[in-house]
């Protein structure tokens, strides 16, 4: 088969059936890339993994971008990407082309008044494994407190807010641990 | 032109995301419900559950929506979510240029050390941003949001599951 066919259908699939946000892929891009088309071994995976990860962008096209890449070129980063945002655009678009016309039925409104305060809830979910996760001391747990407040009450862009905490972060490691 | 601002905006959000889908909601809110209005929170809450129940990364997801219900055409989805793909092929590509020296790289890691923090933040404002009267109408809306967080974060429930749960019971309630 065709090195781009193969990759694009790779993709596609791998976008198809990712549903919950990216973490929930990994096993399948794992089977895919690294046990079936061998086109990774597990260490370059990893690799490909954690840089994915602290890249900023979105998670899943920063994983296609990069084993496209090693398989072939910037073409074959292209074809990755493509493959893997194609099948949500699809279902998305087709989504959007109709909720508008379903959003005054009755059935469809009250449907949505139950799930919008669910979405909210599984939006605040992630907070406690996360702050479990990052062993905040009681310095570093104002961070995410002001930058809370800081939205919220004052509506600064969050894009200032990535900035300066990323100053922060290399002002202590350089300035005050040394 | 509302197709240039479309893509400056989602390669904005595309470039400071960092740490996944729920941290992406809180720049995207910002942009596109706060600063531009595109999109109303309850609109906007509508959007998050959608992309939750459809396959691939809430990022592609919210673009493609946002490009559309904007411009009503789906040119508008395909520039949007272009642009927030965009900042993966820069960044990617010069990674990937300088992978050896990326690897061990202190300045990077002592920037994400510091990133970390306030990306839990973002999502903890994206949360709070979406209690709204719209979004909570009742006190059911209240019982609805305590069963949902309890048996994603406790009964480790598919939130997929939680979404058709709490339709049903919205159904069944209103």
């Amino acid at each position: 088969m065709n090195i781009y066919i193969e990759i694009f259908s790779t993709f596609a699939k791998i976008g198809a059936f990712t549903i919950g946000g990216g973490y929930a892929m990994l096993p399948l891009i794992q089977t895919e890339v690294v046990t079936k088309k061998k086109w990774l071994n597990e260490k370059e995976f990893l690799d490909v993994l954690a840089i994915s990860q602290s890249a900023p962008g979105v998670f899943v096209i920063n994983m296609s971008v990069f084993i496209g890449l090693r398989v072939k070129g910037k073409a074959g980063s292209v074809i990755a990407a493509l493959g893997s945002a194609l099948p949500s655009f699809v279902a998305i678009l087709l989504i959007a082309m109709f909720f508008d016309s379903f959003k005054e039925n009755e059935v469809v409104q009250s449907v949505f008044k139950g799930i919008r305060p669910a979405v909210v809830a599984l939006i605040a979910v992630p907070l406690i494994g996360m702050s479990k996760g990052m062993n905040l001391n009681r310095y570093t747990s104002l961070i995410p407190i002001i930058t809370l407040l800081l939205i919220v009450a004052f509506r600064i862009s969050p894009i200032y807010i990535l900035i300066a905490g990323a100053l922060l972060g290399i002002f202590y490691h350089y300035l005050i641990k040394r | 032109m509302i197709y240039i601002q479309l893509f400056i905006t989602f390669f904005k959000i595309g470039l400071f995301t960092f740490g996944g889908g729920y941290a992406m909601i809180s720049l995207i809110q910002n942009e596109v419900v706060v600063k531009h209005q595109w999109v109303d929170a309850s609109s906007f809450t509508d959007m998050i559950a959608i992309s939750q129940m459809t396959p691939g990364p809430i990022g592609i997801n919210s673009a493609t929506y946002v490009g559309y219900s904007v411009t009503g055409n789906a040119l508008g989805s395909a520039i949007a979510t272009f642009a927030v793909s965009l900042p993966s092929f820069i960044i990617i590509f010069l990674i990937a240029y300088l992978y050896s020296q990326f690897k061990k790289n202190k300045w990077f890691d002592a920037a994400l050390s510091g990133i970390k923090p306030v990306v839990l933040g973002l999502i903890g404002a994206a949360a709070t941003l979406l209690v709204t009267k719209e979004n909570f109408i009742d006190w059911t809306s209240w019982a609805i949001f305590g069963v949902a967080f309890a048996i994603t974060q406790w009964g480790k429930v598919n939130p997929i599951y939680v979404i058709i749960l709490a339709g049903v019971a919205g159904y069944l309630i209103y």
